[in-house]
């Protein structure tokens, strides 16, 4: 390849031709929804990886403010909170002790009770401790408000950002690795090699992929990892019946067929000669199965076979989110969707553009 | 036609095989000795041995293998560890109730996306395509979480049309009463991407030939469009429609749980949160055979509504 663009190079009355990457990226950058989503992408990956180097996110379990506390933007428009004054404190404490007066007249004198001795240690001890309890900033204002516990919504938001794209990205390169290889192996040496992976990926596609993804996850340890993994096993299958077909039509190619008469190995043939070859088709299988697994992450955490209780995600998120809806606090929902909106249209958009860009059929 | 079915059926015994190995990799070996998880709290070394015993774990892999095999090949899992119950019982009364709400929702959404895919692709590049597209596009990007969840506050909790969940003995109050809010919610989330596809299918089909033929012989639009576009843009309709049956069975996993339905969906989430082995394993076997089946339907049907294909 290499060596025929130079020959072409010196010859003054022909342009050097260039590679499908470069025609590809000359035609992603005229497409303006394409270029518009790469960015948004780029975005969000620079977001995430602020979010695992620690630099964003990271103080997403800290309790920064009043338990749900509505965003900055719409501080009007959460469920009506009543602020306690001092008498509301003072009246509720003496209805509570009147209504204690009266059990106790029914009840047993403080002699008798066994426990009084220690209820009152306990109680002095309870006061000594009480005065510690920081309070929170209060009046600090979130742009997306705070959760239940009165952590920060645009932190955990990011964090989740960040579990959820490492687990898309890492998640799609490994089925694509797997995927990748088993189909070289079946579309170029054929036969009996052939025989025993299409078995293999029969085997895996009668099983519907949240069926497997439960069954994988019922057994092995939950966590981040687990879910990486499992999400891999479960979803090479499309990448492999892609590369299988591609991989048998290439190997009859005249520069296949010349690459052996160089005395080229197997080796070299399939990876050094028809990869680099099929490799768009791979990023476009690459940015679909990201969004796909991100979209499953966010279930299987919502089900609670996802990542681990000391991590958040977008889905552990939305898990949150029914019980808070009853009682009308919508922003933590809100933000989980926007963003999540925002990456996956603009993976979409970007999906559709990378394949008319790389389209080798298009001039 | 006979010998070809045949031969599909006497292939998909490797397959199989391959998915029991799978699941016995998965749950006897990688699953480790649910021995104590079945012990509970209180074991004694006496109690995992019986336990060990009763579900053949004493045996060596290979003979723990052939049980597996027995039962699938009887159909017969034993009893669920969580209940003690049959599995065949569990899964026999699980069954109806995912049917009934996946049932109509696939009739309901297949009828309702090909209408308006055909209407969309039939006034390709007009406004209302490009609204329709958009709307698709944005309504692909929301979690189905996040509907099911806005929902089933906004319609049931909030304005109070329909129950919050529940579910009873009657069919007719079923589907009167607890399914159409699941199904509504089941369409939204499935409308938007089956629009999407069947769209494209559509205006790939009238790019053709024979369209601008049929256009130029003086036939009606209704004619082109139901007789021959209809006819040929159905075959990728129909295999994308054999390739959702499966999950018929399966249900849906998400509708049922959030809204209490006893369907399969449930019973798979439940099982894997007991860690239910038995129950797990008899479901993925049944949505296994169930999907080889209905490749082979598809196959069949293709034949069918399209007499060029050769079935080899």
């Amino acid at each position: 390849m290499t060596s025929q663009t130079t020959l072409l190079a010196d010859d003054a009355s022909c342009p050097a031709s260039r590679s499908l990457w470069q025609l590809g990226w000359q035609r992603l950058r005229r497409d303006r929804i394409g270029l518009t989503a790469l960015w948004v992408v780029l975005a969000f990956v620079l977001l995430a990886l602020a979010g695992w180097l620690g630099l964003a996110g990271s103080h997403w379990r800290d309790e920064v403010a009043k338990p749900n506390m509505p965003p900055a933007l719409f501080k009007d428009y959460g469920p009506a909170t009543v602020e306690l004054t001092a008498a509301d404190i003072d009246a509720a404490q003496q209805h509570n002790t009147s209504a204690a007066d009266a059990s106790a007249a029914t009840g047993m004198s403080a002699e008798d009770d066994p426990l009084a001795a220690d209820m009152a240690a306990a109680q002095t001890q309870a006061a000594k401790a009480a005065p510690l309890a920081v309070t929170p900033a209060n009046d600090s204002l979130l742009i997306l408000g705070s959760d239940s516990r009165g952590r920060d919504v645009l932190q955990k938001v990011i964090q989740g950002t960040a579990t959820s794209l490492l687990v898309g990205l890492s998640g799609a390169l490994l089925a694509i690795l797997i995927g990748t290889l088993l189909g070289a192996l079946s579309g170029y040496f054929g036969r009996r090699v052939d025989d025993l992976l299409m078995w293999f990926y029969s085997v895996f596609t009668s099983v519907p992929d949240m069926l497997l993804l439960l069954a994988f996850s019922a057994v092995m340890s939950r966590g981040i990892d687990t879910v990486i993994m499992v999400m891999a096993l479960t979803s090479w299958t499309g990448t492999y019946r892609l590369m299988r077909a591609e991989f048998m039509k290439h190997k009859g190619r005249e520069y296949v067929q010349a690459a052996d008469a160089i005395g080229a190995s197997h080796r070299s043939r399939m990876f050094r000669h028809i990869l680099p070859n099929v490799t768009h088709l791979l990023l476009v299988q690459f940015s679909i199965l990201t969004v796909a697994l991100i979209k499953y992450e966010a279930i299987l955490s919502f089900l609670g076979f996802g990542v681990g209780v000391s991590q958040t995600s977008w889905g552990a998120m939305l898990a949150e989110a029914p019980a808070e809806l009853l009682q009308g606090y919508w922003w933590q929902m809100a933000a989980v969707t926007l963003f999540m909106s925002l990456l996956v249209t603009a993976f979409s958009m970007l999906t559709d553009s990378l394949r008319d860009a790389l389209d080798p059929k298009v001039k | 036609m006979l010998a070809y079915i045949l031969r599909r059926l006497w292939q998909m015994v490797p397959t199989l095989f391959g998915v029991m190995l799978l699941l016995f990799i998965l749950f006897n070996w990688v699953g480790g000795d649910p021995s104590y998880i079945l012990a509970g709290k209180s074991f004694s070394a006496e109690t995992l041995a019986n336990i060990r015993h009763q579900l053949g774990l004493d045996k060596s892999l290979p003979e723990q293998f052939l049980i597996f095999v027995q039962q699938v090949l009887t159909l017969d899992f034993g009893t669920s560890w969580s209940t003690q119950q049959p599995v065949a019982d569990i899964l026999g009364s699980r069954i109806g109730p995912s049917l009934t709400l996946a049932l109509p929702m696939l009739l309901v959404s297949l009828l309702l996306s090909v209408i308006i895919a055909a209407i969309v692709a039939y006034v390709r590049g007009s406004l209302t395509d490009r609204i329709v597209t958009l709307i698709c596009t944005l309504a692909m990007s929301v979690s189905a979480l996040v509907y099911i969840i806005a929902g089933q506050y906004w319609l049931a909790h909030k304005l109070g049309w329909f129950p919050i969940l529940g579910w009873s003995d009657s069919l007719a109050t079923n589907l009167w009463l607890y399914v159409p809010l699941p199904l509504l919610l089941g369409l939204v989330v499935s409308l938007a991407p089956d629009i999407r596809f069947y769209r494209s299918c559509f205006v790939e089909e009238m790019n053709h030939d024979y369209v601008r033929t049929a256009r130029a012989k003086g036939l009606s639009e209704q004619v082109i469009m139901l007789k021959h576009v209809m006819r040929n843009a159905l075959i990728p309709v129909v295999t994308s429609l054999m390739m959702s049956l499966p999950y018929l069975f399966l249900g849906a996993l998400l509708l049922e749980r959030f809204f209490g339905i006893p369907g399969m969906g449930n019973e798979v989430l439940n099982a894997v949160d007991r860690s239910d082995f038995p129950v797990i394993k008899a479901i993925t076997i049944y949505v296994a055979l169930a999907t080889m089946l209905f490749n082979l339907l598809a196959d069949i049907v293709y034949k069918l509504i399209d007499p060029r294909v050769q079935l080899k």
